[in-house]
């Protein structure tokens, strides 16, 4: 599984201490999971809404939680985990910021990931006059699962206003690759942003 | 009759006699019993493959298959055990009993106490979840069995899969607990209770001793069974199989009380066919078992605490119309496995007809169970 793995799953996994406790919210198959599983030997638990993934994490002996983020994580008790991880649903969300506080409050750091809706192909087709179409977010606006989207600055403006600490930050080309443009101009060039926050103290 | 290919054909219950003593929670002791037993494909040289049934309220030991050439209805359980089902019969070595205090050839009621030479009636002990889980381990000893590869139940079934893993946390290695809770409500137990005012004020309970007086609680039993029916199913499965729908084709009320309704006769046919295969004072202590159930109390009311020292990996199942044991109940147990590190994977199965989903072939459920039934196979070696 380790060869095929998105390379976003393969720097989160970097990001994370073996041994630790994780929550992966929208684990999907189970992939990040059983890789860390394996590479990292954590003890995981996935939640996930849909049918087929949570049989597909069963099958694949990982532990999933058949249940929606978006009816929060009340369930979970406060810093029961080491990492409460997200890739690529934060803007498919209700309310991202709520989900946010609360992924804050049941791990002691979180890493989340997201489309940047500041990318030079957004602003073009906006400037254009059409709603974007771009490889990282190929759906029409009427079908689209992303309801709040953002851009870096919109993070970055958000984690200050709630005062979330930014450990670490990664940020990548739709290939998953960082590169010299990203580093001059990261919400003109970078696609898909990886974050690992905490409560500050 | 022609059996099916995916069916465990003609199967023979037998009865295991159990020699050993068995102290039960009310403090009473068993100096010996009888369990009726059921067992589907082959234990393996290693002895790894061996899977319990835990049957639920008005269960017993015929989980599938038939009992004759010419029997017209399977086990209860035969959508889910069978070769090539989701509990493999080519894989799987599954046992099935009648618990202790049943109705179907186990020590119980309405068997003969040694001691005395009499039915035992209603001075047979209520026994508990965890007395059967000590039954059932003793069932274990007798058939060679160290370990289960699984152990699987529904409803009150699925509470004996907990109980297992709590009492004997070394002989198994997968829980598959299904519409089940960590305990029941007051609102359950309420319903248990009306149950057993139905039974115990019928007059021809006679103190419990009806069979001696060649009588059966028979209006008692049917109403408690009645009752049951209304809570295994949800208000939309009973709209969308009655809804108001009359009996008579003409469409007129009657201004009786005679059957009428569809749902009326509904129930009664539950209620009539239940009472020809049930036993009053079984029916009571089995209510009693359901009201008793809560591993938590001896842990400070900390499910977590009592799931600590287990070992089993669990799958939890709930449906999502269950209002008897509802998927927020089945979470109960899910947070408790987490806060206890165990290993756990929860699936909450969108369903139609409400508790009694727990028996029916829905193609999520038993994918969901053959998932991970087959990875339990594949360590099993089988």
């Amino acid at each position: 599984m380790s060869a095929s793995l998105r390379p976003d799953l393969a720097l989160i996994s970097n990001w994370i201490a073996p041994g630790s406790r994780i929550l992966d919210l929208g684990c999907g198959d189970g992939a990040l999971l059983a890789h860390l599983a394996k590479t990292r030997q954590v003890r995981g638990y996935g939640l996930e809404i849909d049918d087929d993934n949570v049989a597909a994490c069963i099958d694949a002996g990982i532990n999933v939680i058949q249940a929606d983020v978006d009816d929060g994580l009340a369930e979970f008790a406060d810093r029961s985990f080491d990492y409460v991880v997200m890739t690529q649903a934060l803007q498919a969300l209700v309310r991202p910021d709520q989900v946010l506080a609360e992924m804050l409050r049941v791990g002691r750091e979180v890493i989340v990931t997201f489309p940047n809706f500041g990318h030079w192909r957004v602003r073009v087709a906006l400037l254009g006059g059409h709603m974007p179409h771009t490889p990282a977010l190929p759906a029409n606006w009427y079908d689209t699962e992303n309801i709040h989207l953002c851009t870096l600055a919109d993070f970055d403006a958000l984690c200050r206003d709630a005062n979330w600490q930014v450990l670490e930050r990664a940020l990548l080309d739709r290939s998953h690759r960082t590169g010299a443009s990203i580093r001059v101009a990261p919400n003109l060039f970078c696609e898909i942003a990886l974050y690992k926050l905490r409560l500050p103290g | 009759m022609a059996v099916a290919a995916d069916s465990v054909g003609v199967v023979t219950p037998r009865k295991v006699a159990i020699a050993t003593p068995l102290l039960l929670a009310c403090g009473r002791v068993l100096p010996g019993f009888e369990l009726m037993v059921e067992t589907y494909g082959v234990l393996n040289a290693a002895r790894s493959n061996a899977v319990l049934i835990c049957h639920a309220l008005s269960g017993d030991h015929h989980a599938a298959g038939y009992h004759s050439a010419d029997d017209r209805k399977p086990g209860w359980w035969d959508s889910a055990i069978g070769p090539g089902k989701p509990i493999d019969t080519t894989k799987f070595f599954v046992v099935c009993l009648n618990n202790l205090g049943g109705c179907r050839g186990s020590t119980g009621p309405t068997t003969i106490n040694p001691e005395t030479g009499a039915l035992w009636g209603p001075d047979f002990p209520i026994v508990t979840v965890r007395d059967w889980v000590a039954s059932q381990a003793l069932l274990a000893d007798h058939l060679g069995i160290d370990a289960w590869a699984a152990v699987i139940g529904g409803s009150l079934g699925g509470m004996q899969v907990m109980q297992w893993t709590i009492d004997c946390p070394n002989r198994v290695r997968h829980a598959l607990v299904i519409a089940a809770a960590p305990r029941i409500s007051a609102q359950n137990i309420a319903f248990n209770e009306i149950a057993r005012q139905a039974i115990l004020s019928d007059p021809d309970f006679h103190g419990g001793r009806y069979i001696e007086a060649g009588a059966k609680p028979e209006r008692g039993l049917k109403l408690a069974r009645m009752l049951g029916h209304i809570t295994y199913l949800s208000d939309t499965a009973m709209r969308a199989r009655f809804g108001r729908m009359l009996r008579d084709g003409d469409g007129q009320y009657n201004f009786n009380y005679d059957v009428e309704f569809e749902v009326e006769s509904y129930l009664r046919h539950q209620g009539n066919s239940f009472v020809d295969r049930f036993d009053g004072n079984t029916y009571l202590l089995m209510t009693k078992a359901l009201d008793y159930f809560d591993p938590a109390r001896e842990y400070g009311d900390d499910l977590a605490s009592a799931f600590r020292t287990a070992t089993a990996k669990f799958l939890v199942v709930s449906f999502s119309v269950d209002w008897r044991f509802s998927p927020a109940r089945s979470r109960e147990i899910v947070n408790a496995l987490i806060a206890a590190g165990r290993d756990v994977s929860y699936a909450r199965i969108d369903s139609q007809l409400g508790h009694d989903d727990f028996l029916m072939p829905i193609p999520q459920y038993h994918a969901v169970l053959r998932n991970y039934l087959d990875r339990v196979a594949a360590e099993a070696g089988s």
